[in-house]
């Protein structure tokens, strides 16, 4: 019995770098295989660039790939492969938006790619233990609320498609959000683990449900004016959403209380009105969702124009898609942004958008193993916030451009053109790698040798 | 803290199937809804870029597709552009005008009776390729009617049309002046819309498909109709002597009618068939009100008039002509030699000729004989004829016909006569009741109508010219329209020998 449980509780997770380093190579013909089919389906030859273009995007993937191997050895082997083929597809499809309007973000994209893998290898090295983060929790917050208030300073902030959450400093234009995102993580799990206990004293019990007691509600009422915040002053739906999302998702995993859930249903269901009935931002949208078609074309308007175009590209896709180059997703306003999806939908068919759904469904799959698997609190949290964010961005990102759910307005992860939300995503997938690699590496040897006197010593406690 | 993260796991799996399924929805359930939907431009852009069927005249093709190395990869192209624009009409990005709207179902190929063809290019991987439409026209019938019109000079304003008497097919139709398709069609769309803009501000409206679009007074050439009424009550015949002079004044009124023709119609009493071969008018506005209103006003109803026949996919577009029922006695005897408020095309003018041509029997036009599949050219569809009236007696007919060939031998009409055959006919000089900014009067219309071989009919044909660089005193139909006339039916005699 004893031998039994040892063996078992001795179960040692295999490194897989492998394994990592082929679907890599996967990825690699997803990123450079689709970059040369923009060029065959738009100009009917190979891009001349493919193969500096393929060696820079394969010297990234594999740089990503070493320091893995060397700092994070048992880290997760599915999780870099996915983020470098949604990367290169992103890049593809923004170059095929870049020959149909004449522009150079590909390019652009490369550069804060690029940025993005040097932050990843950045934190796989600094960070050589998720535990210190706790140590910031304050830290970050402040600069999490800096970070959001700084589209409100006169001077730096701008306004730009009716959301004023763009830094300018320059040439240089930055959407702090994104940045705050990761941060409020790390805030929200270190608080979370401290309070956790307190958070999750039962209070008042209704129809089954334990509410939480009327003293604790501080922290999420906080959290729900801050979200109302944001949408009040930078008319940021999504980013309004995502916070308040994600704060719940922790808050519930870190008490174990599905009350704090209820509590946080009501008070998204009480915002949501307020800001419907006084919020003519929020409005708009609801009703531009809720009759598109009286938006679109001569004589309206055409504020739909781009949930239209996008609906009439994916259903020119079809099953299969029209094919990279062959489409027309220039027709779709902000096609290389928050609308890829829907260029992918177009070119690449029902085929391509499931695979895409299915590849972000395997990140937050993969995340939440590592939060159930992690050892610690604050590893648990970490992930499955990390995962949750994900998660809900790509839900309302990619609900809103497929007309699920009334638009909001955010980057989708590694795909759209975007340098804040790239480097903040691969920021992400490291500290993911970084809690994955501590969940997986093998326990410390605590064994005795075997000389010990068995019967005489026993092992108490392993962990 | 497993359990709230596995319950998590399910949330976020929920929120991607949602997400595949509403993906699947518009990629899957509802594309074709959406495909369908007014608006969407990439399902216009591609029906723009298939390659269209060609419009055929006989075995040739006057507008058809070819490749062209832009975003559209097909190019439409109207091979004789100025003689068949009429007809055609031009296809461009969203619109399309003429035979090409018409058929333009069949011609993009998204008529269900090329559905077989779509299956068989789908399985072979070809694109999707339109259908041919086969017009009724004879080319040497039609480029007869656009030279004859063409010689009177360089400004003239006019239309023929030509229709075989026994089937209502439609042998030519004509309308000056006329414009380049192909630059209509240009896909360098801002210089096609320049030329677009530029045509419509023509003051000689060369978009304007005259033969069907164009309602004027047809002047002497309704007298057919008149007679035809006259006839039709059995009281008269063409020897039955009818009231003439040199002048009639209008009942009710002081107003006076002369005659164009100097001599023939002077004395008090002539017989119906001198009346018709001088074209008197002092003859036929009081024998208009003697058969009266209502019977003047049903016979030309039953010869077409306030009538649509014309249908859609055949040729859109078509005015209707006119003639008014309740008519007072002074405006009914004005209506008796085709003025006032009569008003008709080409076209009506020409069927009314075919319909006494065809004793009294007047087949519904048409213009397109058949459809034909993409690639082996089998025939999937051959319009039959079909009856739109009997406009009268075939003796009454006889009568008429009698009548208009002696106006051919010895009256107005002479012109039009060819040696050998029987031909008969009818002119007509119609004021135009209009006049200039300047204070002249607009130069009148000149109008033939005409059949031949007068006792079995091959072609009947009507001219109109509503405008031409000559004297007034020089417009004449019979001058101007008898040779334009005489030159379309021997084309269309000589192609059926």
């Amino acid at each position: 019995m004893a031998q039994q449980s040892g063996a078992l509780m001795q179960f040692v997770h295999r490194r897989r770098r492998g394994a990592e380093l082929f679907l890599l190579i996967l990825a690699l013909v997803v990123g450079v295989g689709a970059y040369a089919a923009v060029g065959l389906g738009v100009k009917g030859k190979v891009p001349a660039d493919i193969v500096s273009y393929g060696g820079w995007l394969a010297v990234l993937v594999i740089a990503a790939h070493i320091a893995v191997r060397m700092v994070a050895p048992y880290a997760d082997p599915v999780l870099l492969p996915i983020v470098a083929a949604l990367n290169g597809l992103g890049l593809a499809v923004i170059h095929r938006i870049d020959l149909a309007r004449g522009n150079q973000l590909a390019r652009q994209q490369l550069v804060w790619m690029t940025i993005g893998v040097a932050l990843f290898v950045g934190t796989l090295l600094i960070l050589r233990d998720h535990r210190v983060l706790q140590r910031f929790t304050y830290t970050s917050g402040l600069a999490a609320i800096v970070l959001l208030l700084m589209p409100m300073a006169p001077g730096i902030g701008k306004t730009v498609n009716g959301a004023r959450i763009w830094i300018h400093v320059g040439s240089m234009s930055f959407q702090p959000g994104e940045v705050a995102k990761v941060l409020l993580v790390v805030t929200f799990a270190g608080y979370l683990v401290l309070h956790r206990d307190a958070l999750a004293l039962a209070g008042r019990r209704v129809a089954m449900i334990d509410l939480p007691r009327g003293r604790d509600l501080g922290p999420i009422l906080a959290m729900w004016v801050v979200s109302l915040g944001i949408l009040v002053f930078q008319h940021d739906l999504g980013s309004s959403l995502l916070f308040f999302g994600l704060f719940l998702i922790m808050l519930y995993v870190a008490t174990e209380r599905a009350g704090w859930l209820v509590v946080g249903a009501t008070l998204f269901v009480v915002g949501s009105y307020l800001t419907y009935v006084f919020i003519g931002h929020v409005r708009e949208r609801f009703q531009l969702w809720s009759d598109v078609w009286a938006h679109y074309g001569p004589h309206t308007d055409d504020l739909g124009r781009q949930s239209v175009e996008t609906m009439f590209g994916m259903a020119w896709g079809g099953l299969i898609g029209r094919g990279l180059g062959q489409g027309a997703p220039w027709r779709i306003p902000f096609a290389e942004s928050d609308f890829i999806f829907g260029a992918i939908g177009e070119e690449l068919g029902l085929t391509g958008s499931l695979a895409v759904i299915l590849l972000y469904g395997l990140i937050v799959e993969r995340a939440l193993r590592a939060a159930l698997i992690s050892r610690d609190d604050i590893g648990k949290l970490l992930a499955t916030g990390l995962g949750g964010t994900l998660a809900l961005q790509v839900f309302v990102v990619i609900g809103g451009v497929t007309h699920l759910i009334p638009l909001t307005g955010l980057t989708t992860p590694f795909l759209s053109y975007g340098g804040s939300s790239l480097v903040a995503n691969w920021v992400i997938v490291a500290i993911l790698l970084r809690i994955s690699d501590a969940a997986r590496r093998p326990l410390p040897d605590l064994s005795l040798p075997d000389d010990a006197d068995m019967d005489e010593t026993q092992v108490v406690k392993l962990t | 803290m497993n359990k709230p993260i596995r319950t998590v796991s399910i949330f976020c799996l929920l929120l991607f199937l949602a997400l595949a399924l509403n993906a699947t929805y518009l990629q899957y359930y509802h594309a074709n809804a959406l495909n369908d939907r007014v608006g969407n431009g990439r399902v216009a852009t591609a029906t723009f870029s298939r390659e269209r069927g060609a419009i055929m005249v006989g075995r040739t093709a006057i507008a058809d597709s070819v490749k062209s190395h832009d975003q559209y990869k097909v190019q439409r192209v109207y091979r004789q552009p100025y003689l068949y624009a009429p007809i055609t009409g031009w296809y461009t990005f969203g619109n399309e005008t003429g035979v090409e709207r018409a058929q333009n179902n069949f011609l993009s190929g998204e008529d269900d009776r090329l559905f077989v063809n779509r299956l068989v290019d789908l399985v072979n991987g070809n694109a999707t390729k339109g259908g041919n439409v086969v017009l009724t026209i004879n080319p040497a019938a039609q480029r007869a009617a656009y030279n004859g019109l063409r010689a009177l000079g360089p400004d003239v304003q006019g239309a023929v049309v030509a229709i075989e008497p026994s089937t209502g097919k439609i042998l030519a139709m004509v309308s000056l002046p006329s414009y380049d398709p192909n630059k209509l069609a240009d896909h360098n769309f801002k210089k096609a819309s320049a030329y677009a803009t530029q045509l419509s501000k023509l003051k000689s409206q060369p978009l304007l498909n005259r033969a069907i679009q164009t309602t004027l007074a047809p002047g002497s050439t309704f007298k057919v109709v008149t007679a035809s009424a006259a006839v039709g009550t059995g009281r008269y015949n063409s020897d039955t002597l009818v009231q003439a002079g040199p002048t009639y004044t209008l009942p009710q009124s002081h107003s006076v009618v002369h005659n164009d023709v100097l001599s023939g119609c002077d004395s008090p009493r002539i017989p119906l068939i001198q009346a018709l071969e001088f074209s008197c008018n002092t003859a036929f506005a009081p024998l208009a009100v003697k058969v009266g209103a209502t019977a003047m006003h049903r016979q030309a109803e039953e010869y077409g008039f306030n009538r649509s026949y014309l249908d859609p996919d055949q040729l859109p577009g078509q005015a209707v002509s006119r003639y008014p029922a309740g008519e007072d006695a002074p405006n009914t005897a004005l209506s008796g030699f085709g003025q006032d408020s009569v008003t008709a095309t080409p076209l009506q003018m020409a069927m009314v000729t075919a319909g006494i041509a065809d004793h009294g029997v007047v087949m519904k036009p048409y213009l397109i004989d058949s459809l034909q599949s993409p690639t082996s050219f089998e025939t999937l569809q051959k319009f039959s004829p079909a009856q739109l009236s009997q406009a009268t007696s075939s003796s009454t007919a006889g009568e008429i016909t009698r009548m208009m060939v002696a106006t051919v031998q010895s009256g107005t009409a002479t012109p039009a006569a060819i040696p050998g055959i029987q031909v008969a006919g009818k002119t007509g000089t119609a004021q135009s009741g209009l006049h200039n900014p300047d204070g002249t009067e607009v130069p009148p219309y000149a109008w033939f109508i005409g059949f031949a071989p007068a006792q079995s009919a091959k072609v009947a044909v009507a001219v109109m010219i509503q405008h031409v660089n000559q004297p007034t005193d020089e417009i004449h139909g019979g001058t101007l329209g008898g040779p334009i006339a005489k030159a379309v039916m021997e084309a269309v005699l000589n192609s059926h020998g």
